[in-house]
This record gives structure tokens, C-alpha cells and sequence, in this order.
């Protein structure tokens, strides 16, 4: 196998690198632009107008209006918000939450949290392609559902939920629907309005924008308190002085990913079958998540006999940057709460590999890594005293 | 995360391998981390001959089960038994805290592959005191 030293970056869910000139268009705003967009004067006209063109952006990225998008620190605050700021504002109404098992924690930590102030959270199974079905969220609704909030696109197995369907359930029985659709943004299509979208929660750093940015789509009508309280920023709803270049950085990155959306789905997509049909080919290999519903970029696949750490660590001494459901990669020791929703055995779940690829990803990426995990998988199944006699590669010694 | 004498263990495992004639095996697992290990012991003349290892585990686990048959390798048995968690973790030079257990699935493997041997040999299997392990981080 080829040993030379090269990066392959194959955790795009994980982050992003910043585009270079979605860098460089943040530098001015952070040097000669810095006005306060509170501020009265000149100066703070230019960072103002700059956050109110990066609203426009990113609104039209997902089928908002401009006055509809919020800008917050990422992901986890929009989250946050979402889920708070509408159990607060709605708990005269009621106190019941609907979810899935297969959430980021940063839905599924601020649930338990909300458990313990007195909601109570009901957590959906999935099926075994991490699919969450529409008539058990109906099902689950009863007259205290305040908020459903479905994910749009699992982090880590890639499965794309039914949304849509979601909403309209949601819509009917007149609950909010909110969804987390941080792998989503800038990689699918997405239109709040048809997809019966109340809340969205996006971030930039997943498309290629700058780390600790991110917004919350709030639609017309929703109520919710707010999570940061202060100055009168972000229309009174959360404080705090704006991230001026992020928010620019952000807002360039999600209109060149949104412009660039079709090209990049059709190569990228062609790569992952590539990667996918590679890894499959070795024995006793599973792909996780669903073999048609997925992103574009996610690649789960499961090894039995092996674990993910091992592997984790093999990869990198290759250059390969890569991630694991396994429990032994973390230092909570909890394997991937994902996979495991899906009905995956624990040891099974220990043996996952996630590979997420993105744009600079070339066909020579997918066919080194392919080559590499091979490699990786015999090693690791010969050390391993779980596999069977006919995967090992030559015959034990004494 | 893992510091090179670690890695070396890990990427260059000594010892790895069955022994099909085995005078001694013990395979015991740790379900919490997902670790399996597997030792192998051939006995001559009260004296650890040769010790091979199979691990299902993350880098942790793989390295301390090649650096406790490194330290168990022509010992005595009662000195092979005498071998703690501790001790291998020291000569790796350290592991993360959350990974210390790890090593301690060496110790037991080596444990139920003595006493395998024992009981193999009509002998009485040693208990297992847990004396010398008190004041261990696991």
C-alpha cells in the first residue's frame, strides 16, 4: 500500500475548512469595518448593512424571509433556543415535547433538561434506517404537545427524515414543528414554507462558513422567550453585539454552497457510491442509515470482529481523518446513542466507521481510503479473537 | 491522545497471536468499554515459555496486552500472577484516565489463563485477592 504521508480529510460533518474567500471577505469587518451595528453613526451603517445582507443570504438559502432569520453562536445555541425559549412561552398551553432517539445532544441534552423543570419529552424510536415515521409522531401527539423537533439529517448514519410529513402532522394539530437541520443546510434543498417548518436551526461551520456562527429560522406567528437576555439586538429577541464578520462569512458561504448545491451533489454523491461499494466489498461489512435517504456526503458502514478506535487510529498514522459511534473513542465510554436507536448490537456498534466527504474530496481520496481500511480491517481481524478462522489471513502460529 | 511508546505497542504489537497447543488460555471481556482479550500460555519448568494474545479493543486495550506479555514472558508463573494493571500502564508510560481499565483487563486475562493452567495441571486455582490491586485508578 502506498505509506506516503498525505491529509485525507474524510469528517465534513464534523466541521469544515472556511473557504478562502469566505475568509478573506470576513477581514475588513473585523479591521476598517468594525462599527457597532447599534451604533448611530457612518462606521456602524457599513456593519449593519453587511449583517442585513448576510440575513438576506441566508434567508434565501432556505426559503425565508429576511426578517425571519436570527443570527446566534451555532448550532447548539439555535437549538438551545428552539427548544427553551418555545417551552417557556408555551407552557400556559402545555408541558409535552415530542422527539426522536436519534438526535444531536444538543436536542437531546436540553430535552433532559427540560424533563427536569417539569416537561415531559417523549423520545421516538427510529426504525432500522434511523427513519422516524410521521403516524408515530401523530400518534404521540396528545392535548398538552407543545413542540415537535425532528431532526432533517442524522449526523452520523446521514439518513434524511421525512420532514415535510412531520410538519404537516404537526400543522394540524396546530404544535410547532422545529428542526434541527445543521447537516442539512447547504447540502440538500430545503424550503421552509413546503416542508412545514415552524423553527430551523442551522450553522455555519457545516458548510464550509466560519466556526461559533449560526441562526435560528423562527416563522411567522411562533412566540418564544428568548435564551440570551440583554440589549435589544436581533429585533429585541437575542442579545448580544452581532458577530459581524462570522455573520458576513457565513452568509457568503451559504449563498456559494447554495449556488453550488447541484454540481456538488452530483459529484459528491457519485464518490460516496464509490466509497460505499468499496467498503462493502469487504466481508462481513454493513452499511448503516438508509441506503437511498441520505446525504450526499455520509458514508456509516459497521465491521464485525473490529473496533472503531483501533481503526480510528490506524487511519490517521495513514493521514485519514475519520470518525467512530464507538464507545471507546469518547471519554464518556457511551457508544453512538444513534446506531444504537437503530438496533444495532453494542458490539457492533463499537466496529462503525463514519467518512464524510466534501467538495476538495477526488476520486484518488475515495480509492486510497478504500485501499487503506482494507489493510486496517485484516490487521485489526487478525488480532482479534472474535473472528472466525476463514476471515483471518494466514493461520495462527504457536 | 496516546503518547508514542503507546502507539508503538499498538501499531507493532508484541506477542499477538493463539498457541494451539496452549498449556494455559483465559478470555475474559470488559462489556462497559467493548474489550475482549485472550491470552495464550505455554508452561516449562514453573516458568512462562511463551504468552501470545488475541484483543477485540480500542488502542488502549490492544497496547496492554502487548506490553503484559512483554513483562510476563520468562517469568516465573507466581511472578507472571503477580503483574498488575499498574504495572503495565507504568511501562507505557502512562494512558488516559478514562483508558486505565483497559490495562486491567491484561492483568485478569492473565489471571484466568494461569489458572486454566493450574487447574490443567490438577492444581488448586489461585483466588483472586484483589489485595494487590487496592489504590489502582479503575
Amino acid at each position: 500500500m502506498n505509506t506516503e504521508k498525505r491529509l485525507v480529510y474524510m469528517d465534513h460533518a464534523a466541521t469544515t475548512a472556511t473557504r478562502p474567500e469566505v475568509a478573506a471577505a470576513m477581514v475588513p469587518y473585523m479591521t476598517g469595518h468594525f462599527g457597532n451595528p447599534s451604533s448611530l453613526y457612518d462606521l456602524a451603517r457599513v456593519s449593519r448593512e453587511a449583517v442585513a445582507a448576510a440575513r438576506e443570504q441566508v434567508a434565501a438559502a432556505i426559503g425565508a424571509e429576511p426578517k425571519q432569520i436570527y443570527f446566534t453562536s451555532g448550532g447548539t445555541e439555535s437549538d438551545n433556543w428552539a427548544l427553551k425559549g418555545v417551552a417557556f412561552a408555551r407552557k400556559a398551553k402545555g408541558n409535552h415535547i415530542i422527539t426522536s432517539a436519534v438526535e444531536h445532544h444538543a436536542i437531546s441534552h436540553t430535552c433532559v433538561w427540560l424533563e427536569k423543570q417539569g416537561f415531559s419529552v417523549t423520545y421516538l424510536p427510529v426504525d432500522r434506517y434511523g427513519m422516524v415515521d410521521p403516524a408515530a409522531v401523530e400518534a404521540a401527539i396528545t392535548p398538552e404537545t407543545i413542540l415537535v423537533s425532528v431532526m432533517m439529517a442524522n449526523n452520523e448514519i446521514g439518513t434524511i427524515m421525512p420532514v415535510a410529513e412531520i410538519g404537516a402532522v404537526a400543522r394540524k394539530h396546530g404544535v410547532l414543528f422545529h428542526t434541527d437541520a445543521v447537516q442539512a443546510v447547504g447540502h440538500i434543498p430545503i424550503d421552509v414554507r413546503a416542508q412545514n417548518i415552524d423553527l430551523l436551526s442551522l450553522s455555519g461551520h457545516k458548510f464550509r462558513g466560519p466556526k461559533g456562527t449560526g441562526a435560528l429560522y423562527i416563522g411567522p406567528g411562533v412566540r418564544l422567550d428568548p435564551l440570551m437576555h440583554g440589549g435589544a439586538q436581533e429585533r429585541g429577541r437575542r442579545a448580544g453585539t452581532e458577530n459581524v464578520p462570522g455573520i458576513v462569512g457565513m452568509g457568503m458561504a451559504l449563498e456559494l454552497a447554495t449556488a453550488e448545491m447541484e454540481e456538488n451533489t452530483r459529484r459528491i454523491t457519485a464518490l460516496r457510491d464509490r466509497l460505499t461499494a468499496g467498503l462493502l466489498s469487504i466481508p462481513e461489512t454493513y452499511l448503516n442509515g438508509h441506503p437511498e435517504r441520505r446525504l450526499p456526503n455520509n458514508v456509516n458502514v459497521v465491521f464485525a470482529y473490529i473496533e472503531g478506535e483501533s481503526i480510528l487510529l490506524m487511519l490517521n498514522r495513514r493521514g485519514i481523518a475519520a470518525s467512530t459511534g464507538s464507545a471507546c473513542s469518547t471519554t464518556s465510554l457511551e457508544p453512538s446513542h444513534v446506531l444504537m436507536a437503530c438496533g444495532l448490537p453494542h458490539e457492533v456498534v463499537h466496529g462503525s466507521l463514519r467518512l464524510t466527504l466534501g467538495e476538495q474530496t477526488t476520486e484518488a481520496d475515495v480509492d486510497y481510503v478504500i485501499s487503506a481500511v482494507m489493510e486496517i480491517v485484516q490487521r485489526l481481524r487478525d488480532m482479534s479473537p472474535l473472528t472466525p478462522a476463514e476471515l483471518r489471513s494466514r493461520p495462527e502460529s504457536g | 491522545m496516546y503518547n508514542e511508546t503507546v502507539m508503538d505497542h499498538f501499531e507493532h504489537p508484541r506477542n499477538q497471536g493463539a498457541i494451539e497447543d496452549a498449556d494455559g488460555e483465559g478470555e475474559v471481556g470488559n462489556a462497559q468499554c467493548g474489550d475482549i482479550m485472550k491470552i495464550y500460555l505455554k508452561v516449562e519448568d514453573d516458568t512462562i515459555a511463551d504468552v501470545r494474545f488475541q484483543t477485540f479493543g480500542c488502542g488502549a486495550a490492544i497496547a496492554s496486552s502487548s506490553m503484559a506479555t512483554e513483562l510476563i514472558r520468562g517469568k516465573t508463573v507466581e511472578e507472571a500472577w503477580d503483574l498488575t494493571n499498574k504495572a503495565v500502564v507504568e511501562a507505557l508510560a502512562g494512558l488516559p484516565p478514562q483508558k486505565v481499565h483497559c490495562s486491567l483487563l491484561a492483568e485478569e486475562a492473565i489471571h484466568a489463563a494461569i489458572n486454566d493452567y493450574r487447574v490443567k495441571q490438577g492444581l488448586e486455582p489461585w483466588e483472586e485477592t484483589g489485595g494487590h490491586r487496592e489504590g489502582h485508578e479503575h
